[in-house]
């Protein structure tokens, strides 16, 4: 099947290397201590941020710094067909993870010993590259929470089809079997925290699509720090002196 | 705006946005530019002198900020302040709290910090007043004096070096809340005053404004002196006043709020949800500026939730703000 026409247009009329559209808000779920919205196309992502507050489980506390901790759910209603268990299943533990290690690398948890961050991360709409989604909407929400991070931490994802680099697959591209790239990264400090790959890629092919993809990540975030700047900005003048 | 579930139609929302531009422009320039994201540079004049305080690290000889938040420069320490964060407790801030746990010799309370704090038994005072070393019986009549899920109004009294916070609840205008209601708003929104505790008169209505971001309306509670009662009975007559004090306590428990101060609690209630749904400060004058409002417009209480009265809020506080500008 073609992927990109030969005009170098993709499925959705995208060039190779453009980006789907980001929409982001910050301060969507009231009782928490920071959360975001984050859309990257179709694809829409809701993140929650809990913390720092008492550790429930005493067995788990660490002395010296905060415990993380990250759930990722689908609703139900997500994907094409009603999906049976959103959580709990392979996947879902796993991108927890990944979610988990990724935004952990960035908190300066020795700031707040004895203390836990809970990150809930529920995807409304999958239309591929939700992984990336969720760390961007988790980076927002942790920074509307007051966390002292090292940096923002950004995602995006790139890959391979009719032998051209693209960036960020929606759903049917992922789907069709190429490689697919996911990188994160902290923009300021230029350093990877993230990087996972399914099928397989010549090592000079890889260079040139983790490359992409780690633009399209420092395109997301010149997005995020313009988002936080104006809410700053805007709750600042508010409160007034 | 956080919290705001309102459709608000279009007058209303051009309504809005107009009194928040008014609100922008009053703001000072150089606020605004000391906003800062993470990992954005602060700009420092002599990097070696600085100090770097909170919210700050230094990343390639530069001065890095790891929250989002104001800059703020004191003499050498430059540090950020972050807007919606956890309270930060500092020694003498008077708080609220809920009790969730009665512990050996302590009771557990929620405060909005990244963990509990713990009031000791020895930092409460008994409720005979009598200053004595509190034994075995006392532990056992811990759930006497509070239980779970009690409001409370305390004192910090210090840190552990574990990073556990103390309170103490010594003095009379401290101890239990009850009969009124508790709010929950963000810590920023509530200034660091000489005075926490207000007695609304004309209401009748006590309000405490808890520095962690916790507001306590009730019905007012005269708060009784310990010396002067001491002076006036004699130890002979203290049986007596005894039995007297616990029926006459039974009464009041008996009695109930009359309607009237429970619907000036309901408005003033209301009006710090609105006032912190909108993000203003929230301080004794806005607060009575807010419910004359309401009463000016006899509006009935549950009106004040709705989007009218929003906008209404935000006209008079940009209103009111530039006023302020223009009397400087």
């Amino acid at each position: 099947m073609e992927y990109v026409s030969p005009e170098g247009l993709r499925l959705d009329g995208r060039r190779p290397t453009e980006m789907r559209q980001l929409r982001a808000e910050v301060g969507v779920v009231a009782k928490a201590d920071g959360s975001a919205s984050f859309e990257m196309g179709n694809t829409k992502v809701i993140a929650a941020v809990y913390g720092p507050r008492e550790v429930q489980n005493k067995g788990q506390q660490m002395d010296d710094q905060a415990l993380v901790r990250c759930e990722y759910s689908m609703a139900n209603f997500s994907t094409g067909d009603r999906m049976r268990k959103p959580k709990g299943d392979r996947r879902s533990t796993e991108i927890s993870l990944v979610i988990r290690q990724t935004m952990e690398a960035c908190i300066l948890t020795h700031l707040m010993p004895r203390s836990q961050i809970d990150i809930f991360v529920q995807v409304l709409q999958a239309d591929g590259g939700t992984r990336s989604a969720c760390i961007n909407a988790a980076t927002l929400a942790l920074a509307d929470a007051g966390i002292p991070m090292r940096d923002l931490v950004t995602s995006c994802s790139a890959g391979y089809l009719n032998n051209i680099p693209l960036l960020d697959l929606n759903y049917v591209e992922d789907s069709a079997g190429g490689p697919d790239v996911t990188v994160g990264i902290l923009p300021k400090l230029d350093k990877v925290t993230l990087l996972q790959m399914d099928a397989k890629l010549p090592i000079d092919i890889f260079e040139n699509v983790m490359q992409l993809a780690i633009e399209g990540c420092k395109a997301v975030a010149n997005y995020i720090r313009e988002i936080l700047l104006e809410n700053t900005k805007k709750l600042e003048f508010c409160r007034g002196v | 705006m956080r919290g705001m579930q309102l459709s608000l139609n279009k007058t209303q929302k051009l309504r809005l946005e107009r009194a928040l531009e008014q609100l922008e422009s009053l703001s000072s320039k150089s606020n605004s530019d000391a906003s800062v994201t993470i990992a954005d540079n602060i700009s420092v004049n002599c990097e070696d002198a600085i100090l770097k305080g909170h919210g700050t690290t230094e990343l390639d000889g530069h001065v890095v900020a790891t929250l989002c938040g104001v800059v703020e420069r004191v003499n050498k320490l430059v540090y950020v302040r972050a807007l919606r964060a956890r309270y930060k407790p500092e020694i003498g801030d008077i708080i609220v709290g809920r009790v969730i746990e009665v512990a050996p010799k302590r009771w557990r309370l929620e405060i909005n910090f990244s963990q509990d704090a713990v009031l000791m038994l020895s930092s409460m005072n008994l409720p005979d007043g009598i200053q004595r070393r509190r034994t075995a019986i006392d532990e056992l009549n811990m759930r006497s004096i509070f239980e779970e899920n009690d409001v409370i109004c305390a004192e910090v009294r210090g840190f552990q070096h574990d990073g556990c916070l103390h309170l103490q609840a010594r003095s009379q205008k401290y101890g239990k809340l009850e009969r009124g209601q508790l709010l929950t708003i963000t810590p920023y929104l509530v200034k660091k005053r000489k005075q926490h505790f207000h007695y609304l008169e004309q209401y009748g209505i006590d309000l405490i404004l808890g520095c962690n971001g916790y507001v306590w309306v009730g019905e007012h509670v005269e708060v009784k002196d310990p010396m002067l009662v001491e002076d006036q009975l004699n130890k002979s007559e203290q049986p007596i006043a005894d039995s007297e004090n616990s029926m006459s306590s039974a009464d009041e428990v008996d009695t109930c709020t009359p309607l009237e101060t429970r619907q000036n609690i309901c408005r003033t209630a209301n009006a710090i949800r609105v006032l912190s749904t909108l993000g203003f400060v929230v301080t004794v004058e806005v607060i009575l500026a807010v419910v004359n409002l309401s009463m000016s417009l006899s509006l009935d209480i549950h009106e004040m939730l709705g989007p009218e009265f929003y906008v209404l809020v935000a006209e008079k506080e940009a209103e009111r703000r530039s006023s302020l500008g223009k009397k400087r």
